[in-house]
């Protein structure tokens, strides 16, 4: 069994386990267990979303959008300006709108301005130094200093404090072989997998997925076989950049505060993830953001139980954990090595 | 005659002329201080060059090369020379700390360059942006780590570095830093210098316009690639060491991804492969954060904006690969700049 | 001792067997020929004995030196040299330059002689530029040393690459189609040029070549591969005739 097929059973064999475990002694355990299998979860579907924002982009243009993580921040602040504006805090829209429409709207909204953000950003920087021919670096560099500019240019605007997201949500508890899980929490795990089912579909079986897919096998051959190229690029960042939106009024929802830095941190891991997973395809950003996220709930579980670890530890994990992997196998668990010719 | 003594010449001569402008209150502290960060930022920039400009590589972690030559050099200074809740008593009489010196920026060096040791090894498989990733996460674990370590004061910094400062004063009055700095400078552009335009430093740009090229005409890529990443996060932890003793004062949130961008702007403000150039660029990327300190902080608006731009409209920068000869060739009588 | 020996040399990639059990040795002064129909492996073979890719099976040796394990610049510095199907000179160096840093193994002296610009780097330099100078003077180049390639024609640069990997001194010169993508009168220079070299200097030369005026004018011996193995071998004109190649190179109809 490769390395691909142990890490798509690893969280499922989890679980399993844990479902087995419910009968043995040692309860509180299983409860502890439960509940930071649970966090991981949770916290892997945000690193999931962007992860796959970051895996489409590479896919098709073998760019790694360092600016990706500050859409997410972008996302977080679009979903909070929206839902403000659509509880009537801005005297645009009258106050009594029930919290479901609210939600209802802020959801397609906050997708579609953010995917705007990131279409934009392609449109302005990115495209013409690819229609230049301009070398690769360039890009990366635009990318890397799009992303500061982000996060200072909302700092400047909006000012260093932090914004408070409002409670969309009820407050409603489950609470699985003992542990807890809100209403919110289980979103986010749910929304995530459904949106990972529905891009498979849309990689696999629709036209422009597989356009995307042409184009991450020979970019210079897809013009010539009549299929718009730009357009492809433009859909990928469209999605790619929806996906963060996504993730970033999720994340609002489960830590409803905002800061403009909150994106390089969660961007920063989920960028990692997608590395492991194997940057290029969406299984291995969708099975890395759950390994981050569980690889971090572990860190922080052990510094319970040994001594010289803290929890602050986890973003030295994270990173140490990327360059592992990109020393033993860059490709990542899902990559296909490549080989040069000369 | 000629050449071998002019520049040496008139470098001795700049120092003496600043050192008196300072003892005379032409220069002030702000002044000092100008230069002296003007001097950091040009070993920072030159020190990357070598490795983003000549090599061609993409290394973007420069600030946490001078993070651990920060913290080196502190850590020995004040370990020597200060009594320290956490480093006992100090070994050596204050009177030594001038002569002590260059062995504590030695030591800033040497930390670095080893740090610079286990970016280089990832760099022998991997190129462009996978490079880009380990050269950042590098600079991110660093920073995690000097915050997870609380001998050196964690995310509150380290102190004490202040006094070695005034153990020099107290033999000579004059300004330490600058004459430090200045003479740090001259022995980076001149190492470097040296190191590039050797047929043995020619392998270096060997291996950024044909790598493939490079390892089958025998030039040993390895090792080159080791030498570069080292010569250059060993000088970026001499900037380190001396920025630590300039501001007496050493913390993780001076040496993020900001730093690192900064050192990014001038390599490719000043041109890739041009020594000259990264010294221009240096000198005009202080001023511009003179005129930008008002701003606050649009100055990171503005300072990503002007490498985008450069990016767009003239990613070979102020010199491209040439060199001051190469502009003004009249110059190459009084020093030989290839 | 052969200069060179290749014994049941096999290549894998994945499922795809580039070589497949090729063998041949060269005493030291042949000029030699290796051809066959595109994607045959000829260009895996002189990637294999140039130390760029780890054979998967089989044993090259290089004066009685077995090479598995080296890296290319050591293989180099035990006297093998080539040139590319594609052009790769530093571009942004001059021609002189190109020469000098192919000598790279050979340099003489140390980081630290570099840094301090001893005696002995300052005559190391000063030998490796007159080596350098000298091999263009040879071979009619000498005004060409501070010309950058991309200036130069393209059968010049052919030239100079031929001229850099002759700088390394190897008892081995491979070259790899050094007549592609030269019109017909630089063809007619570079078959003197060739030929000149040979006689001129004491190495083996081994060539991939498409363009049978070439071989058929400058080879004693050639070995023809198709799909990784070799299917026929011999003086050229045995091979002009030999239904085996020419089926491989045209298909069955053209027998």
């Amino acid at each position: 069994m490769g390395a691909e097929g142990l890490a798509f059973r690893a969280p499922f064999a989890f679980v399993t386990f844990l479902v087995l475990n419910q009968l043995a002694p040692g309860q509180d355990m299983l409860h502890t267990l439960m509940q930071q299998a649970l966090n991981a979860l949770q916290q892997g579907s945000i690193y999931a979303l962007i992860a796959l924002g970051y895996c489409l982009v590479y896919g098709v243009l073998l760019l790694i959008n360092f600016a990706h993580g500050d859409i997410f921040m972008v996302g977080a602040y679009v979903a909070f300006f929206i839902a403000s504006m659509a509880m009537g805090k801005y005297g645009l829209l009258p106050a009594g709108i029930p919290k479901w429409a609210v939600l209802a709207a802020t959801v397609p909204l906050t997708m579609l301005l953010t995917s705007g953000v990131g279409v934009l950003i392609e449109r302005v920087a990115y495209r013409p130094l690819r229609l230049k021919g301009a070398n690769r670096l360039y890009v990366v560099i635009t990318a890397l200093m799009m992303g500061i500019i982000l996060e200072y240019g909302n700092l400047s605007i909006l000012g260093a404090n932090r914004l408070s997201f409002p409670s969309l949500m009820p407050r409603m508890i489950f609470e699985p072989f003992g542990a807890r899980i809100t209403i919110t929490e289980l979103s986010a795990i749910v929304t995530c997998f459904a949106v990972f089912a529905l891009l498979q579909w849309i990689v696999t079986k629709t036209k422009l997925g597989m356009a995307m897919q042409a184009v991450s096998y020979d970019k210079f051959a897809v013009p010539l076989m009549g299929i718009p190229l730009d357009a492809v690029i433009v859909f990928t960042f469209f999605l790619g950049s929806s996906l963060a939106g996504l993730a970033g009024l999720l994340y609002a929802l489960n830590f409803p505060v905002l800061d403009p830095f909150m994106g390089a941190m969660v961007g920063w891991k989920a960028f990692v993830a997608a590395v492991v997973g194997g940057i290029g395809d969406i299984r291995g950003a969708f099975v890395g953001g759950f390994l981050m996220a569980f690889l971090e709930v572990a860190v922080v579980a052990a510094s319970d139980y040994v001594p010289f670890i803290k929890p602050e530890m986890r973003d030295l994990v994270s990173f140490s954990a990327l360059l592992i992997i990109l020393t033993i196998k860059p490709t990542g668990i899902f990559g296909k090595p490549k080989t040069t010719k000369i | 005659m000629g050449t071998r003594i002019t520049v040496p010449a008139a470098l001795c001569a700049l120092l003496a002329i600043l050192v008196a402008m300072t003892q005379k209150d032409i220069l002030g502290q702000y002044g000092v201080t100008f230069l002296c960060s003007m001097g950091i930022y040009v070993i920072l920039s030159a020190s990357l060059n070598l490795v983003n400009g000549y090599m061609g590589e993409f290394s973007c972690g420069h600030a946490g090369f001078m993070a651990v030559g920060a913290y080196a050099s502190s850590i020995a200074g004040v370990f020597l020379f200060v009594p320290d809740k956490v480093f006992g008593h100090p070994w050596l009489p204050m009177s030594m700390s001038i002569v002590a010196f260059p062995f504590i920026l030695a030591i800033g060096f040497a930390a670095a360059a080893l740090a610079g040791l286990v970016v280089a090894i990832p760099s022998f498989k991997t190129r462009g942006d996978y490079l880009a990733v380990i050269t950042l996460a590098a600079g991110y674990i660093v920073k995690s780590a000097i915050e997870n370590i609380e001998a050196v004061g964690g995310p509150r910094g380290f102190m004490g570095m202040s006094k070695v400062v005034q153990g020099m004063d107290t033999i000579a009055e004059l300004p330490w830093m600058l004459i430090w700095i200045f003479l740090s400078v001259t022995f980076t552009i001149w190492i470097l210098r040296r190191f590039v335009y050797s047929t043995y430093g020619k392998g270096i740009m060997a291996i950024h316009q044909d790598e493939i090229a490079a390892e089958i005409m025998s030039v040993n890529t390895n090792k080159m690639k080791l030498i570069a990443f080292m010569l250059s996060s060993g000088l970026a932890g001499l900037a380190g060491g001396l920025y630590a003793y300039l501001i007496s004062f050493v913390n993780p949130s001076s040496f993020t991804i900001l730093r690192s961008t900064e050192c990014l702007v001038m390599v490719y403000l000043g041109g890739m492969g041009s020594l000259t150039g990264s010294v221009l660029s240096a000198v005009a990327f202080t001023i511009m954060l003179e005129f930008l300190k008002p701003l606050e902080q649009l100055k990171w608006v503005v300072i990503p904006l002007v490498l985008i731009l450069l990016m767009q409209f003239r990613p070979e920068g102020i010199m491209g690969n040439r060199e001051l000869s190469d502009v003004f060739p009249k110059l190459k009588r009084f020093y030989r700049f290839k | 001792m052969a200069l060179l020996e290749i014994k049941e040399l096999t290549q894998r990639f994945g499922g795809l067997i580039a070589v497949n059990d090729f063998s041949m040795s060269l005493q030291g002064h042949e000029l030699n020929a290796l051809i066959g129909p595109n994607g045959a492996g000829k260009t895996t073979v002189f990637n294999l004995v140039s130390g760029f890719y780890q054979p998967s099976s089989g044993s090259i040796t290089i004066n009685g030196v077995n090479t598995r394990g080296m890296k290319p610049h050591q293989v180099t510095a035990l006297g093998v040299a080539r040139t590319f199907q594609n052009i790769r000179l530093w571009n942004d160096m001059t021609v002189l330059d190109n020469i000098r840093v192919s000598q790279h193994y050979r340099l003489g002296y140390s980081l630290m002689d570099s840094l301090l610009r001893t005696r002995r780097y300052a005559d190391r330099e000063a030998a490796i530029e007159r080596t350098a100078m000298e091999l263009l003077e040879f071979l009619g180049m000498k005004e060409l040393a501070n010309e950058y390639p991309p200036n130069l024609s393209y059968g010049t640069q052919r030239k100079v690459e031929i001229a850099r990997a002759l700088s390394t001194k190897p008892r081995l010169l491979l070259l790899d189609e050094p007549a592609a993508g030269l019109p017909s009168s630089d063809v007619v220079e570079l078959i003197k040029l060739i030929g000149w070299i040979h006689k001129e200097f004491d190495l083996a030369i081994w060539m991939i070549e498409h363009q049978m005026t070439v071989v058929m004018s400058l080879c004693q011996e050639i070995k023809v591969i198709d799909f990784g193995a070799t299917i026929a071998g011999g003086p050229p004109e045995d091979i002009r005739n030999n239904p085996t190649v020419i089926k491989a190179y045209l298909g069955d109809e053209a027998i």
